[in-house]
């Protein structure tokens, strides 16, 4: 740091005192359950909640149990307040969380989640079989096509699934929505909370809800600017980049063999934190830091997609 | 913002229907003879254009009645005037069920199926149209007929309405008889609006009447007539009262709002009367969509200016300018009435800058919904007016702090707004002195299915159920009583050893049920009350907005696991289902954002735990009969819609 810089303190906040599983706890005035439960070192899971993205409270499979209240309270949405009586681990919560992540798991593919996606699922006790084998995948492009407010009377028998085609219009990121969970952090991400962009939305409604561009044109034909920040919060692979996803098509994919580099990126002035995932000295990938302070780990399309120059 | 706009425009019929909404663009930035070579495919709409989205959903009703439905280039078009990115217009579009983004015939009959019509012939009307006509869905002509949920006719049911392009008004027709529907379909005009909603307003009328007591006596067109019956009074005496009388009033009326949760009204208001931030907004939450409800739209139509007099008296109490009176897109009669109402109001000084010359403002906007039950949720319904997809918020803030467009926000239902003008023309204490002590007043009730006497009655609280059957004349043609659902869709079953249980507030929390929306519905011995509830389930999968997951999906699994018990399917075992559908049920009332997932379980669990459905809840099915044949059914094979 230069010297005589600044300190930056961040503004003076009143500490609350509350309860949480049964201990006296202190946090600032201003933090969510969710924080001061991180703090604790309390495993809460999370689907929709991202530190960059402003909390959407969708998934509601971060629920605690809080006193006074019939309901649960999501966590990453609920600050704190002085006196509060938080649990986190009652039988309700222990409930809802195994339901949230038993509904999604039966109705959408998990298998490429985040790791610690399946570590909940497993300690939860997640069962899908019980609701019977899943329904056939839908034909492209029909789930995009359905009327709100109507549905046809399932049979009982499968389990209907949000499966359907992976979707591949260009030559940088495939949407695999058989695996969207519906957390709503691309369309933030694609929206206010980075890019601005506003290529996607959530459309139709209900269970038959997609993430959607207009009339669901090709992104080409869409506003999309390939940022891939969209990619960069999907929590179960459904947004991937296409290299990535042609190496797991072609079995080339292997995690054991890859590196991690941090390095800057080189286009602008800018100075984004660069997070390459390297495979047989190729880049395969490339993130950004989601604790950076230039980017929140947000990219632009050079910064992300621009490699191939590096490997030529 | 810049806009990337897709290729397709608009034809001219629509930009004139968008025009006529929202006025010619000013400058051809916004829409006007744009040069795609010139101009490219960008629009620089400023913050006069953003700040116009509330008016998304009326320029999409604009579009849809003119053209019958949403095309590319009219969504293009509405993106471009209003300056909203088009991913979100179609996101908007695509979430109410009134709008059409693919073609779709200009004639559209809503035929309802819901749990009213379908014990009130609506089953034998679909198999007629489906003979004459062909399946839901199929064109023929420039005419298609879909089915529906419902419509808030119950007690008429068959129950349809018509959505017809053009110039021609949409109505909605109840009961409804194939013939009638083939007709309107084949371009005749809709039936003529038949009334009779109210029993106790026919002769020998109930002189004691509150809320009703103008049914069927003032003319619902007619300003002078409504003064005459002593309309005005009572905002006449607010302004001698002032906010803060006014207030007090409704207070020690102890009032409880009428929309399903029974807040504290006088809580409400003054809470925020006394928000600091401005400006203060009114909302008439007129979304009346629980499946059996139909009080507010028999109040609306038969009685509009008592709605837009109770809402300037909240509005001068609470501070507000401008309230939104939001009505669901199903009542084409009562939005008619109401804008006839709300137009003279305004041209005799009553609404305006200016109100009775008493130098106070308040205006009324009149929204129309588009086929959306969750929007009766009133955070979903703020959404739905500042033109975004309507979606539920996270509580806290709550709307007297934060609600519509970011501001502290009164909204209340019809019909305890109706409860304001009885209050303010005596005294709070003076309305107290009716009903109980926890539940003051007198309580609408929506009464249909399998009763004599099918309609809104009007009963102090305290009424018990038994009571309340009798008055609507008991079962239908002396039938045994199979089962009475309490609260519509959302509410629950009640046994009849619980008949004598006073209809309050407090009196249904105690036996675990609701009063809701003021639904009950009977069913008699020959009701399928396995496809009653199925119906109920499907309802809820349909009508979820699909933001949280408890209610997305939940409502899948759950009207899944109803299907494979009703049909004696089941993939494990009956008990194991019924387990299953307790833990959803569990899962859907903790963890769902808003009251639609956390009460689309209600009904179905207390049917289970009531035994109707020949399964006990405890999973236990009776294995020495199936579901089938111990509710007397025959077997189903699912059908579908």
């Amino acid at each position: 740091m230069r010297r005589n810089a600044p300190v930056m303190l961040g503004a003076i906040r009143r500490m609350l005192d509350f309860e949480l599983d049964g201990e006296p706890v202190r946090a600032p005035e201003g933090s969510t359950i969710l924080d001061v439960c991180r703090e604790q070192g309390i495993d809460t899971p999370t689907l929709c909640y991202l530190d960059n993205l402003t909390p959407v409270n969708a998934c509601r499979v971060c629920m605690v149990e809080v006193d006074g209240s019939r309901v649960l309270v999501p966590s990453c949405s609920r600050d704190v307040e002085a006196g509060m009586v938080v649990k986190t681990d009652t039988e309700r919560v222990r409930h809802s969380r195994k339901m949230v992540l038993e509904l999604l798991a039966s109705s959408t593919d998990m298998s490429l989640a985040e790791d610690a996606v399946h570590r909940w699922m497993d300690s939860y006790g997640v069962d899908i079989k019980r609701y019977g084998p899943p329904g056939p995948p839908a034909a492209a492009g029909e789930r995009d096509r359905r009327q709100a407010g109507h549905h046809h009377v399932p049979d009982g028998l499968t389990a209907e699934t949000v499966a359907q085609p992976v979707k591949i219009d260009n030559e940088l990121y495939v949407r695999d929505y058989a695996r969207c969970i519906l957390c709503y952090k691309c369309v933030e991400a694609c929206g206010e909370d980075a890019q601005n962009t506003f290529a996607i939305a959530v459309a139709g409604r209900g269970f038959d809800a997609t993430i959607a561009t207009e009339f669901d044109v090709t992104l080409p034909d869409s506003a999309c600017v390939y940022c891939g920040n969209c990619i960069a919060v999907c929590p179960t692979g459904a947004l991937m980049p296409k290299s990535e996803y042609d190496m797991r098509q072609a079995g080339t994919w292997d995690e054991t063999k890859q590196d991690q580099v941090t390095t800057v990126c080189t286009f602008c002035g800018v100075g984004c934190n660069l997070e390459l995932t390297t495979q047989d000295n190729r880049i395969v990938r490339v993130d950004s830091p989601i604790d950076h302070s230039i980017t929140n780990g947000h990219l632009c399309i050079k910064g992300r997609f621009g490699y191939a120059h590096v490997q030529n | 913002m810049d806009l990337h706009l897709g290729r397709a425009t608009a034809s001219t019929a629509e930009r004139a229907a968008v025009d006529a909404e929202l006025g010619p663009p000013a400058t051809r930035w916004e829409g006007g003879g744009r040069d795609r070579a010139e101009d490219g495919r960008v629009s620089y709409g400023g913050r006069d254009a953003r700040s116009q989205r509330h008016l998304l959903l009326p320029v999409l009703h604009a579009v849809q009645k003119q053209i019958g439905w949403v095309s590319d280039g009219a969504l293009t078009y509405v993106a471009q005037r209003l300056t909203v990115p088009p991913a979100e217009v179609y996101g908007v579009a695509t979430f109410y069920s009134m709008l059409s983004i693919r073609p779709r015939p200009g004639r559209v009959a809503h035929v309802c199926d819901d749990i009213a019509c379908r014990i009130g012939g609506a089953n034998p009307l679909i198999d007629q149209l489906t003979a004459d006509f062909g399946p839901a869905g199929t064109p023929r002509g420039d005419a298609t007929w879909i089915r529906s949920p419902c419509l808030g006719l119950c007690e008429r049911a068959p129950a349809v309405m018509f959505q017809l392009a053009g110039d021609e008004a949409d109505e909605s027709h109840a009961p409804a008889a194939a013939n009638q529907v083939n007709a309107v379909l084949g371009g005749g005009s809709p039936a003529v609006f038949v009334p009779g909603s109210t029993p106790q307003t026919l002769p020998p009328r109930d002189e004691s009447l509150r809320l009703l007591r103008r049914i069927g006596v003032a003319d619902p067109d007619s300003l002078d007539d409504y003064r005459a019956h002593g309309g005005y009074e009572a905002l006449r005496r607010a302004l001698q009262l002032g906010p803060a009388g006014v207030i007090r009033e409704i207070t020690d009326s102890k009032l409880m709002g009428r929309g399903g949760a029974a807040f504290p009204t006088g809580v409400k208001w003054s809470g925020v009367a006394s928000a600091p931030a401005r400006p203060h907004y009114l909302i008439c939450n007129a979304d009346e969509s629980e499946p059996g409800t139909f009080k507010d739209r028999v109040l609306m139509e038969e009685d509009p200016f008592a709605l837009v007099e109770a809402m300037t008296i909240a509005g001068y109490a609470a501070g507000c300018e401008l309230g939104y009176l939001y009505i669901r897109g199903e009542y084409p009669l009562a939005t008619r009435r109401l804008e006839g109402a709300i137009a003279q109001a305004r041209a005799r000084g009553l609404l305006g800058l200016d109100v009775m010359g008493r130098g106070f403002a308040f205006d009324i906007v009149l929204r129309r919904g588009a086929g959306a039950y969750i929007c009766g949720e009133e955070t979903a319904l703020m959404n739905s007016i500042e033109g975004y997809r309507g979606e539920p918020r996270n509580k806290p803030p709550f709307p007297t702090v934060a609600g519509l467009f970011g501001k502290p926000t009164l909204i209340n239902n019809v019909e305890t707004l109706f409860n304001v003008l009885d209050v303010i023309l005596g005294t709070g204490p003076a309305y107290a002195t009716v009903g109980t002590e926890k539940s003051t007043g007198t309580k609408l009730f929506c009464v249909s299915g399998c009763v004599t006497s099918p309609g809104v009655y009007e009963v102090p609280f305290g009424t018990t159920l038994r009571e309340m059957i009798d008055l609507a004349g008991g079962v239908r043609d002396g039938r045994p009583l199979q089962a009475l659902l309490l609260g519509g869709a959302a509410g629950t079953f009640v046994p009849e050893e619980q008949f004598d249980t006073p209809l309050t507030f407090e009196g249904t929390r105690e036996i675990g049920a609701s009063l809701g929306s003021g639904v009950i519905m009977l069913f008699d011995d020959t009701v399928d009350l396995v496809d009653i509830l199925t119906r109920v389930a499907g309802f809820f999968r349909d009508e979820s907005c699909g933001q949280c997951v408890p209610c997305r999906v939940g409502t899948v699994r759950q009207e899944e696991a109803l299907i494979r018990i009703g049909t004696g399917r089941s993939n494990g075992s009956t008990a194991a289902d019924v387990e299953l559908l307790a833990e959803l049920s569990l899962v859907m009332k903790d963890a769902s954002i808003c009251g639609l997932g956390q009460t689309a379980p209600a009904a179905l669990q207390s049917a289970l735990a009531l035994n109707l459905l020949g399964v006990g809840a405890s999973g236990a099915a009776d294995t020495s009969t199936t579901p089938e044949s111990s509710t007397g059914n025959k077997q189903r094979t699912p059908d579908a819609s």
